[in-house]
């Protein structure tokens, strides 16, 4: 039988999932025992008994000097700025989207606008963010949201684009106006599009959100991350990394289920 | 009777490329025009400039004395070929979706009786064309026959003088067709509602239509193939029984025939 006509049954599926990731933490582990046998000192490649105490210590005792559970802290504080990101971005992504893909006389000065300010890197101007915005949360917020509206935008423009225009014209013959017609069929098409795209950018958000931390911040996933490299805290940043990744992929998981729940119609439209 | 809809001198142009020159026409209310002709030959640019979606170059069409509201409205209901319905709403809010957008200009959508009452009435337009059984599903579920029947209900519900059809049933099958047809001549009976139906199939514009328009090309130049536009060159009256009867009816005082709008 040829390759490409070979399907894996569902055993097989799961063994073939799970097999990477095995195979990347057995590496790991190994060449962890490795070190640690020739020098018990060495900090590069910790093992797993080191890594589960240095998470006891930051997530389930406290802090000796705040009396807090930095862990736990440092989660909220980054889950906090990464959401408020993520919220406004979507909301002034669906707005310009949504105003420069279905407005002629608004797309016609936003388009170009976008797609200029798209190209400008965020992180070359998060200097200006601390200088504008100062050192507090809003700067941190504002990286992410710079960030990713200009790509939520285009994409949504675009989506907004792509709806037949016979629904459009349909629409009008039913009797809507242009404010309507947005509020009961641009809108409702876009929406799912907006959570598959805020997925994609996703990976986006948390860098500019690590970066951001990393240099101005007194708490958060980043800053603890930057904070115990000086001490070569591998048994920290592993964790931290993880369990960022770990976050990531559940935001992912709920974005989907939440597309696949709210706008049961779009899968089957697509067809 | 007095032409309800006049083209008077239409020419249509994109660039110098012409695509329709010279039409005059007048269309008593309650016709059924069927539009047929080679592709190309502007029977859908027609179409669209009934719809208000473009603007002729020049001449005028009038609606009732008056000239053709430049975008579409109310007044004018259109079945596509495809995408004529909308994949996220409900064969029910398909329909109610024309109660509720005229009735709530803010928020588009109606709350509480209102509400009821204009499903309610998409409920009894849909089951009107067959659909009563599947009210609840999305239109993706649906067959191409009852999508187009979803489509030709959400555009009845309008009660619209004109019903422009952009070769509604070229997608489907030829039993699913001929339901079609039937359902459709059965609409128009009972309506005082005017149609044009742009078809390919010339065996489904001669029998269902009471007015055979042919578009084609009366002169060419082979070293500039659009310098001269189509024209209507065949105006063929059809069907003259039901034209007859329908005459008849729309001859009798408003208060014998019920109601003077279309209603269904």
């Amino acid at each position: 039988m040829r390759l490409i006509n070979r399907h894996p049954d569902r055993g097989g599926r799961l063994l073939l999932i799970l097999l990477p990731f095995a195979l990347l933490l057995f590496a790991y582990f190994i060449g962890s025992a490795q070190r640690l046998a020739d020098n018990p000192n060495d900090k590069l490649l910790p093992s797993a008994t080191q890594m589960v105490a240095a998470v006891d210590r930051l997530a389930f005792s406290e802090d000796k000097r705040s009396g807090k559970y930095l862990f736990w802290q440092d989660s909220a504080s980054s889950l906090k700025r990464l959401g408020l990101g993520l919220g406004i971005a979507a909301l002034a992504g669906l707005g310009l989207g949504i105003a420069a893909g279905s407005l002629p006389l608004l797309g016609a000065p936003l388009s170009p606008l976008l797609t200029v300010l798209s190209m400008v890197p965020p992180l070359a101007i998060l200097p200006i963010l601390f200088i504008v915005f100062g050192l507090g949360e809003l700067a941190k917020v504002m990286l992410i949201v710079i960030g990713i509206t200009p790509v939520l935008a285009r994409d949504l423009e675009q989506r907004a684009r792509e709806i037949p225009p016979e629904l459009l014209i349909k629409a009008q013959t039913l009797g809507a106006n242009t404010w309507t017609l947005i509020l009961r069929v641009v809108l409702p098409h876009l929406l799912p599009r907006l959570l598959i795209a805020l997925r994609l950018v996703l990976g986006s958000a948390w860098l500019f959100l690590i970066a951001a931390e990393a240099i101005a911040s007194t708490d958060g996933l980043g800053y603890r991350i930057f904070l115990v490299r000086r001490y070569m805290a591998m048994d920290v940043i592993l964790p931290y990394v993880a369990w960022i990744t770990l976050l990531a992929w559940l935001m992912d998981l709920g974005l989907r289920q939440l597309a696949h729940r709210a706008f049961p119609w779009y899968e089957g439209a697509k067809a | 009777m007095s032409a309800f809809i006049e083209v008077k001198n239409v020419w249509q142009e994109y660039g110098d490329q012409v695509v329709l020159e010279r039409l005059n026409l007048a269309i008593a209310e309650g016709e059924f025009c069927t539009l047929v002709g080679a592709s190309g030959c502007g029977k859908s640019t027609f179409l669209r400039l009934l719809l208000g979606q473009e603007r002729a170059s020049r001449g005028a069409i009038l609606l009732a004395g008056e000239p053709l509201a430049a975008e579409p409205d109310a007044s004018r209901g259109v079945v596509f070929q495809r995408y004529s319905v909308f994949p996220h709403l409900s064969v029910l809010d398909n329909v109610a979706l024309g109660l509720e957008l005229p009735r709530a200009p803010l928020l588009g959508r109606l709350f509480g009786a209102a509400k009821r009452e204009a499903r309610e009435q998409a409920a009894q337009m849909l089951a009107k064309v067959g659909l009563g059984h599947a009210l609840d599903k999305y239109p993706s579920a649906l067959s191409g026959g009852m999508q187009q029947r979803l489509a030709i209900a959400q555009a009845l519900i309008m009660r619209p003088r004109v019903l422009l059809l952009d070769e509604p049933f070229g997608a489907l099958d030829p039993g699913i067709r001929k339901d079609m047809h039937a359902l459709l001549l059965e609409l128009w009976r009972e309506t005082r509602l005017t149609v044009f139906m742009v078809t390919h199939d010339l065996s489904e514009g001669f029998s269902l239509g009471t007015r055979l328009l042919v578009f084609d090309k009366t002169r060419i130049d082979p070293h500039a193939p659009n310098v001269f536009g189509a024209r209507i060159t065949y105006d063929i009256p059809l069907n003259s029984d039901r034209r007859a009867a329908r005459a008849a009816v729309q001859a009798l005082p408003a208060h014998v025939t019920g109601t003077p709008q279309p209603a269904l």
